[in-house]
C-alpha cells in the first residue's frame, strides 16, 4: 500500500502535460466549490446567519436542470432553470422561515436549517424518487477532450470554469461598484442605519438569500451532467464549502474564491502525492490557517 | 413479492398463506438486530428474510443464532458470513452471490483478456471501505495468479459516496495503465463514468467494473461507453434461457422497472422455501432447515437450470455467474462468458484453507 508517493508528485510537477491536466482538474473542483461557498459567505456576511441548508440549493439546482433538460432538450435552459428556480426557492425560504430567526440564538438557527436539510431531501425523494439519477452530457459536449501541452482538458470543463469565473467577476464588481452593491455592503455593516435611511432591509435580505441560493443552484446545474443526482447530494458539498469559507474568511468573496481554488488544487495534486491522505490534507490546511489566522485568509477582524 | 404471490396463489406453504411483515432498519446494524428480534418475538414471524448489507447481516445472523429462527440472508456478499465456520448455525442460510466467487470468475475472465491483449499495467479504483478493499484485494490476488506478469501501477481509494472523481480520473490518466479494475457501484459508479467519459478514459484503457451490469446502473447512465467489462448482476439474457427472460419480463410488467441483483436473490430464497416446505410438508423451522440443507431446486437463475444450497456451509452455489462487455442499449451485455463452477469450487476450497476456515 502506497502511503506517500512524492515521486509521482515530483514527476508531475516537472511535466507540463501533467501540470495542465491536474491544474484544470483542481480548477473545476475549485470553481464549483466557489459558487456554493460564495453564496454561503455572502449570506453570512449580510444576514449573519450560517445557512446550514445551503447544500440543498445545490441539490435543487441539479434536479431542476435535469428536469428542464429532459423536457426541453436545451442545455442553456437547463442551466437557467437551475439558477432561476433556486433563486425563487431561496426567496420564498428566506421570507417564510429564515427571516423569523434573525438575531435569535445560533442554536435555533442551526436547528431550523437542519430541519430543512431533512425536509428538502425528502421533498426530492418524493418528486424525483430515492434512486440516483443522471442527467447525461449534452450532445454538444460529447466531443474528445482537448490536448493542451500534452495535458487533457475536457471542453465542458472549460465552459464550467468560464461560467464560474464570470459569476465571480460580475459578483465582485457588482458589490464593489453598483448602487445595489453599496446598499448591500452597508446593510452588512449597519442594518439599523440602512433601514433608517428608508431602505427596505427585508427586500435586501431576501434578495441576498436568493442570490446565494442562485449561485449554489448554478453550481448544481453545472455539475448535473457529470455527477449523479441523489437526495442528500448537497451535504458533502456543504461540508467542503464550510472548509472553504473558514479558510477564506467568513464574509469575504475574494476569500471564498482563493479558498475554493486552494482546496481544488490540494485535492488534485494531493491525490498524486498523498493518495490516502487527500481528505486529511484539506483539513490539515484548514487547521494551519485557523491557527495562524483565526479569521481566515481574507477575513476581517470582528469588531 | 412476485414469488410470494405465486406461492400463495398455489395454496401457500403447506396450506398456509405467507404473510409478509416488512421492516426497514435504515442500514443500522443495531436497529437491524432489534427489528429482527421484534419480528420474531412480538409479530410472531416464523422465518426471517434478511436483506441487510454485510454490516447488518452479521447482526441479524446473531439474532437467528440466539432465537433459533429460520433465517435466509438475501443481500450480503461478504464471503466470511458463511465461509467462516464460527458463523455456522443450522438455521441460517445465504441465498446470495458471493464475493469470493465473483473474484475468481472475474479475475479468470480478466486474465484471459490481459493475456490476449497483453495488458500488463493495471490500475484499481474502488471505494474505501470493507467491501471495496476486500473485493479488490481478492480480484488482484487471482488476477496475478492467472496472469503472473500483471502489475498494479496505481491504486485509488475514493470515499464512499464522494461526489467528484475528477482528481482520481486524472490521476489514473497520468499513470497510463492499460487496464483499470473498479468495484464502485450505484450512483458512485455512474458519476465516475460520466466524469471519466469526458476525459475519454474509456478509449485509453480496458475497464473492468464488476458492478456495471445491473439494470439500475445501466439504465441511468445516459452515455454508456461501449466495451466496459462487467460481471453479471442480474441480466435477463443471462443465463440465456426462456425461463430467465420470462421472469425478467414478468417482473418488469409488474413493477415497471427491471429486476436487480437483489430481486433474483430474494426470489430464489422464496423458491427454496417453497420446495423445502413441500418436501417435509411442514412449516416447522427446524424441519424446513433440515430440508434446505443440500437442497437442489430448479431455478431460472441457475447456471445449468438448477441452484443448490450447499450442505457444508449453507450457501448458494451453482447460480449463473459470468462476465461480458457492455453496449449502450439493450440487451446491454450481449455476450456473457459463463464462469466455470468446477474451477470456482477448487479455488474456493484452497482459499478457505488459506484463511484457516477448513
Amino acid at each position: 500500500m502506497i502511503l506517500v508517493d512524492l515521486d509521482a508528485l515530483a514527476s508531475c510537477l516537472t511535466s507540463p502535460a501533467c501540470l495542465v491536466t491536474q491544474t484544470t482538474s483542481g480548477l473545476i473542483i475549485g470553481m464549483l466549490l466557489f459558487l456554493v461557498a460564495v453564496g454561503l459567505t455572502l449570506i453570512f456576511g449580510v444576514l449573519k446567519v450560517v445557512n446550514f441548508s445551503h447544500g440543498a440549493f445545490y441539490m435543487f439546482g441539479a434536479y431542476f436542470a435535469m428536469t428542464a433538460y429532459q423536457l426541453t432538450g436545451s442545455f442553456a435552459l437547463a442551466i437557467l432553470s437551475g439558477a432561476v428556480g433556486t433563486a425563487l426557492l431561496g426567496l420564498i425560504f428566506e421570507r417564510a422561515f429564515m427571516s423569523r430567526v434573525y438575531g435569535r440564538d445560533v442554536l435555533m438557527q442551526l436547528l431550523v436549517c437542519y430541519a430543512f436539510v431533512l425536509i428538502f431531501d425528502d421533498v426530492v425523494r418524493m418528486i424525483w424518487g430515492p434512486e440516483f439519477r443522471s442527467m447525461g452530457m449534452p450532445a454538444a459536449f460529447q466531443v474528445p477532450p482537448l490536448f493542451i501541452a500534452g495535458g487533457v482538458v475536457p471542453p465542458y470543463y472549460l465552459l464550467l470554469i468560464g461560467v464560474a469565473l464570470a459569476a465571480a467577476v460580475v459578483l465582485g464588481l457588482g458589490l464593489a461598484r453598483s448602487r445595489i452593491g453599496k446598499v448591500i455592503r452597508a446593510a452588512a455593516h449597519n442594518p439599523g442605519m440602512v433601514s433608517a435611511l428608508g431602505i427596505n432591509t427585508g427586500l435586501i435580505y431576501g434578495g441576498v438569500f436568493a442570490l446565494g441560493g442562485m449561485l449554489a443552484g448554478l453550481a448544481g446545474a453545472l455539475a448535473a451532467p457529470v455527477r449523479s443526482l441523489t437526495p442528500g447530494m448537497g451535504f458533502s458539498v456543504l461540508i467542503e464549502s464550510f472548509i472553504v469559507t473558514v479558510i477564506g474568511g467568513m464574509g469575504s468573496i475574494l476569500g471564498a474564491l482563493i479558498g475554493a481554488l486552494l482546496i481544488g488544487l490540494i485535492r488534485s495534486f494531493g491525490s498524486l502525492g498523498f493518495p490516502l491522505f487527500t481528505e486529511g490534507l484539506m483539513y490539515l490546511f484548514m487547521v494551519i490557517v485557523l491557527v495562524s489566522r483565526p479569521t481566515g485568509l481574507f477575513g476581517k477582524e470582528v469588531a | 413479492m412476485l414469488e410470494v404471490e405465486k406461492v400463495n396463489a398455489a395454496g401457500g406453504l403447506a396450506g398456509r398463506q405467507i404473510e409478509m411483515v416488512i421492516r426497514d432498519s435504515k442500514g443500522q446494524p443495531q436497529e437491524a438486530a432489534r427489528i429482527a428480534r421484534e419480528l420474531v418475538n412480538t409479530d410472531g414471524c416464523e422465518m426471517l428474510l434478511d436483506g441487510e448489507a454485510s454490516s447488518g447481516s452479521f447482526a441479524v445472523h446473531e439474532v437467528a443464532r440466539d432465537l433459533g429462527v429460520l433465517c435466509i440472508h438475501t443481500c450480503s456478499e461478504a464471503s466470511s458470513l458463511t465461509a467462516d465456520p464460527k458463523q455456522h448455525i443450522p438455521n441460517a442460510f445465504r441465498c446470495v452471490r458471493q464475493g469470493i466467487h465473483d473474484s475468481i470468475v472475474g479475475a479468470g475472465y480478466a486474465a484471459g483478456i490481459a493475456k490476449a491483449k497483453s495488458l500488463k499495467k493495471w490500475a484499481t479504483c474502488s471505494p474505501d471501505y470493507a467491501y471495496g478493499r476486500d473485493t479488490t484485494g481478492e480480484f488482484v490476488l487471482y488476477l496475478k495468479k492467472f496472469a503472473p506478469d500483471v502489475e498494479i501501477i496505481s491504486e485509488s481509494w475514493p470515499k464512499l459516496f464522494q461526489p467528484d472523481y475528477t482528481e482520481v480520473v486524472t490521476k489514473i490518466l497520468q499513470a497510463k495503465p492499460q487496464a483499470l479494475y473498479s468495484c464502485l457501484w450505484g450512483g458512485d459508479l455512474t458519476s465516475y463514468i460520466d466524469q471519466a467519459n469526458i476525459y475519454a478514459m474509456f478509449n485509453q484503457m480496458e475497464v473492468f467494473a464488476v458492478n456495471m451490469a445491473d439494470y439500475t446502473a445501466l439504465t441511468v447512465v445516459k452515455n454508456l461507453p461501449k466495451g466496459i467489462h462487467s460481471g453479471d448482476r442480474y441480466i435477463k439474457t443471462f443465463p440465456p434461457t426462456p425461463e430467465n427472460a420470462a421472469w425478467g419480463d414478468a417482473y418488469r410488467a409488474k413493477y415497471n422497472e427491471y429486476p436487480t441483483n437483489w430481486s433474483w436473490q430474494n426470489a430464489t430464497a422464496v423458491m427454496f422455501l417453497n420446495e423445502a416446505v413441500k418436501k417435509v410438508n411442514s412449516t416447522d423451522g427446524k424441519k424446513v432447515a433440515e430440508a434446505l440443507t443440500g437442497l437442489t431446486i430448479k431455478c431460472p437463475f441457475g447456471a445449468d437450470g438448477t441452484v443448490t444450497m450447499r450442505a457444508d456451509d449453507h450457501t448458494l452455489v451453482g447460480y449463473a455467474i459470468g462476465w461480458g462487455t457492455t453496449i449502450p442499449q439493450e440487451p446491454y451485455v450481449p455476450d456473457v462468458k459463463a464462469g466455470d463452477w468446477k474451477t470456482i469450487f477448487e479455488l474456493e476450497a484452497e482459499w478457505k484453507k488459506s484463511k484457516g476456515y477448513t
